[in-house]
Parts: C-alpha cells; sequence; structure tokens
C-alpha cells in the first residue's frame, strides 16, 4: 500500500456497533469480521477522501506511536481487507 | 447440565416462499413444500427480524424458494434495514423488474447474491426446468449492475454442468461480481433424489480443486472465491451451518425455526414455531437447537478424535439420511465405516447412464 493510495470502504461493507456483543463490526456481503480496537481505530480514519499518508500520520499523532510501525500494521490489516474486497483503493 | 450459554447466532436464513419458477432437481427446499396460505405474513416477518436483531443476529438472507415471488419484499427489505440487519437477497432474479430493483435500493437492500444454473440458456433452462430463465437472469444481472448493488455470483455444479466452472469465473467478472460462490451440489432434499444424474465424478472434482485454486491465485484482489468441494469425494466431512446451533438459524416458510435448512429430515426432533415462541427462546432454550451443540451427544468415532471440535461430526441430516442414525459420524468422513460405502455409492452414481432429472414439485400432502 503506497501512501498516495486513498482507501475506501466499497458500497455494501460498513462499520456497524453491535450492542448485543458490545462490539464494532465490519459488515460485508456475507461476512461480518468483528474488530478490535486498532481494527476500529484503523477503519475510523477510512473516509475515502484522505489518504493512506494521511491516515497513519493522524493516528501516530493521535496514539503517540512511530508512525512507521502504525503504518505497517495498517498497511497488514487494510491489504487483507483489500483482498477480500472489503476495500477499495484510489490513487 | 453445565454447558456453557451458547453465543449468541451471527446470521439468519429467512426462507420466503418456497414458491418459485423454477424447479432445480437439487432444490434444498424440503420434499413437502409449503403452500402460500401457510406463508408467515408481513407483519410477523418484521416481528421476527426485530426479534433476531434484538437476538445478535446481523446478518439477514432472504432466500426462498424465490423471495421475489413474495408481494412484500420490498416492505419486509425496508423493515429489515430499519431493525439494523444487513440483508442480503439470495435469488434467481426471476421475478426482480427494473423497477422493483430500485424499489429494494431505495429499501436499503445491501447485497444481492444471484444463482447461476449454467453458463447458457441451454443448461440453466433445461437444469431449472423454466425456458426464458436464462435470458430473464442476464437482464437482471444488468439492471444490478446499472444500480451498483454489491454481487455475489453462486454458481451451482454438478456433473452435468461442471465443466462450465471456466466460463461461469469469466461471467462473475463481466457483471462486475466482487465475489462467487462455486458450489458443488450438496445432496440433500430434492438433490438426494437425483444423484443418478448429478453425481460428479472424482475427476471432475479433482478439476475444480484445481480450476478453483489457480483462479483464486490469479484473480486475487479482484474476484473472491468462496468452494463447496463435492463432499462424497472428501475424506472429512464439513461442519454443519459453523456447528449446530453455534452461529446460524433457519425459519422456514410457516415460521418453523431450524439449525439448518434440512433439520426436519430428522423426525425425532420437534421444531418450535415464531408463532408461539420468541426467537430468543427458541435459541438459547429449545430442544432442537440443544440436541447436537458442542459434542457431549458425540459417540466413537467422534468422541476421541482430535478434529471433533473442527468439525462437529459433520452433517447430521446426512448421518442420518446416509448412516440411519443422527448422531453417527458424518459417512463422508474416512474414520466412519460407512466412508467405503458411501465413496462405492459416489462412483456407481457418477458412472450411471440414467440422466432423469427429477425436478422439484409441490407434492399434495395426503388427506
Amino acid at each position: 500500500m503506497e501512501a498516495a493510495d486513498i482507501p475506501a470502504l466499497p458500497r455494501g461493507v460498513r462499520l456497524h456497533y453491535d450492542k448485543i456483543r458490545q462490539a464494532w463490526v465490519l459488515l460485508a456481503p456475507e461476512r461480518a469480521v468483528m474488530l478490535d480496537q486498532i481494527g476500529h481505530a484503523v477503519l475510523s480514519e477510512v473516509d475515502g477522501a484522505r489518504s493512506f499518508g494521511q491516515i497513519t500520520a493522524a493516528l501516530a499523532k493521535k496514539y503517540n506511536a512511530p508512525v512507521e510501525q502504525i503504518a505497517e500494521d495498517s498497511a497488514g490489516f487494510l491489504g487483507a481487507l483489500r483482498n477480500r474486497r472489503f476495500l477499495d483503493l484510489r490513487s | 447440565m453445565t454447558a456453557p450459554r451458547p453465543q449468541p447466532p451471527i446470521a439468519m436464513l429467512a426462507e420466503l416462499t418456497h414458491r418459485c419458477p423454477l424447479s432445480c432437481p437439487y432444490c434444498s427446499n424440503p420434499l413437502e413444500l409449503a403452500r402460500q396460505d401457510q406463508e408467515l405474513d408481513t407483519d410477523t416477518w418484521v416481528r421476527v427480524f426485530d426479534e433476531a436483531a434484538k437476538l445478535g443476529v446481523l446478518q439477514l438472507h432472504l432466500s426462498g424458494g424465490e423471495p421475489a415471488s413474495r408481494r412484500d419484499l420490498v416492505e419486509l427489505v425496508a423493515a429489515a434495514r430499519q431493525a439494523g440487519l444487513y440483508t442480503n437477497l439470495i435469488t434467481s432474479g426471476i421475478g426482480l423488474t427494473q423497477k422493483r430493483l430500485q424499489a429494494l435500493d431505495e429499501a436499503g437492500l445491501d447485497h444481492i447474491q444471484l444463482s447461476l444454473q449454467g453458463t447458457n440458456a441451454e443448461m440453466a433452462d433445461e437444469i431449472g426446468g423454466y425456458r426464458g430463465g436464462f435470458a430473464r437472469k442476464m437482464q437482471v444481472a444488468q439492471w444490478i449492475g446499472e444500480i451498483g448493488f454489491p454481487l455475489t455470483l453462486n454458481a451451482v455444479l454438478h456433473r452435468r454442468n461442471l465443466h462450465q466452472l471456466p466460463r461461469a469465473l469469466e461471467m462473475a467478472l463481466e457483471m462486475g461480481a466482487r465475489r462467487i460462490e462455486v458450489a458443488t451440489v450438496q445432496f440433500h432434499g430434492w438433490a438426494l433424489k437425483n444423484r443418478a444424474a448429478l453425481m460428479p465424478s472424482r475427476e471432475q472434482a479433482r478439476d475444480a480443486t484445481r480450476t478453483v485454486a489457480e483462479a483464486r491465485l490469479r484473480l486475487k484482489g479482484q474476484l473472491v472465491i468462496d468452494y463447496v468441494p463435492a463432499d462424497y469425494h472428501e475424506d472429512y466431512p464439513k461442519r454443519c451451518m459453523g456447528g449446530w446451533g453455534t452461529s446460524g438459524l433457519n425459519i422456514t416458510p410457516e415460521g418453523r425455526v431450524l439449525p439448518c435448512h434440512a433439520a426436519e429430515s430428522i423426525p425425532h426432533l420437534e421444531f418450535e414455531t415464531v408463532r408461539r415462541a420468541s426467537l430468543d427462546d427458541i435459541w438459547y432454550e429449545s430442544a432442537a437447537f440443544n440436541a447436537y451443540r458442542g459434542t457431549d451427544w458425540m459417540a466413537e468415532p467422534c468422541v476421541s478424535c482430535e478434529r471433533k471440535t473442527i468439525d462437529f461430526g459433520g452433517c447430521r441430516c446426512q448421518a442420518l439420511a446416509l448412516a440411519g442414525d443422527a448422531n453417527a459420524t458424518d459417512p463422508v468422513c474416512i474414520k466412519s465405516p460407512h466412508h467405503k460405502f458411501l465413496q462405492a455409492a459416489a462412483e456407481d452414481f457418477a458412472a450411471s447412464t440414467d440422466d432423469t432429472l427429477t425436478y422439484r414439485q409441490l407434492v399434495k400432502a395426503p388427506v
């Protein structure tokens, strides 16, 4: 994933707060992906407008963590979603 | 019993109706189909969707029969979204007009799963038993693409059409589907009657597995492929519905609540109905849902098997149908004493020259 790539949730994929399990879930065609805190934090920044670089910079600042580490973790997580067609990348 | 409280279900399959313009010989509906006057009405379905969401269901699959045969489909989709459910329509496409698809879009439908009986009219219309069905479906696929619904193509494969798998994969790409389900026919319900005509050969099953593996690499990030292999040619059984009473439930058109769509084939189980009990009670308390939860019900060779919490002994309906005992190991399993007979029968069915299809049909119950 390049810093200039713009991640976006495609139609039919959305974040949902599950009141029964008290957890955030990514709802997608015929799948429900339970999110941990990190997954939810990353996806909350995905707005279809800001680039991957901007998102990781914002997360690094927010959580006071090294941006390289954040970028590596986020790229792995978002890449896996992309392979399942739960995430689009625009450039 | 000190068993831990089960987790809430994630998915619910609502069989809105058994009516369908197609009559596929592998239909998963029971042999005794529900009549229209036995179906739950709109208000009851709306209440059930609400109860499902409160129970913890996230994914709702609207199925049938053909769900588009329900005149209140748009209303039901709107109610399901209102309840907070991710709403998926499982359809053959027949009965969906452009106008109706637009109304479903406005009602908030999240996703469509479109079935494929064959990759050309000759095959698809013969298998579906409905002339003109394929042309109609292609038109519906185009409308789906124009509106922009996320689409899964569901290719149902068997001896007659397994050679069409490469073309089905191309069609999924052409339609802009993000996902394809490559589902080899599972022999329950009507399919059990058609094993001689539909059983794939071992070579066909192997070819399909190879084609899928190759396509998954080639189309990574472009098309997601979910694959259901030919059961009878495998060495280990499938885990039924992710495990009996662990993640999903199924509602029949008349409102009976089942752990899987074929569960009514197990005659000693009694199923509660949404007309008389709440989904919450049925999920947590009913005898049918607790019958095969966990591992306490198992006999050998399952009890001492290291895979018992992987596949939970396989399919209970298949154990009953093929081994005569719903508590037995699924005969697909290599450890089952019935396995060698099942494999021999699969070879015999696959080599059969009897291509006669028994189509699904509404049979009047004896008075």
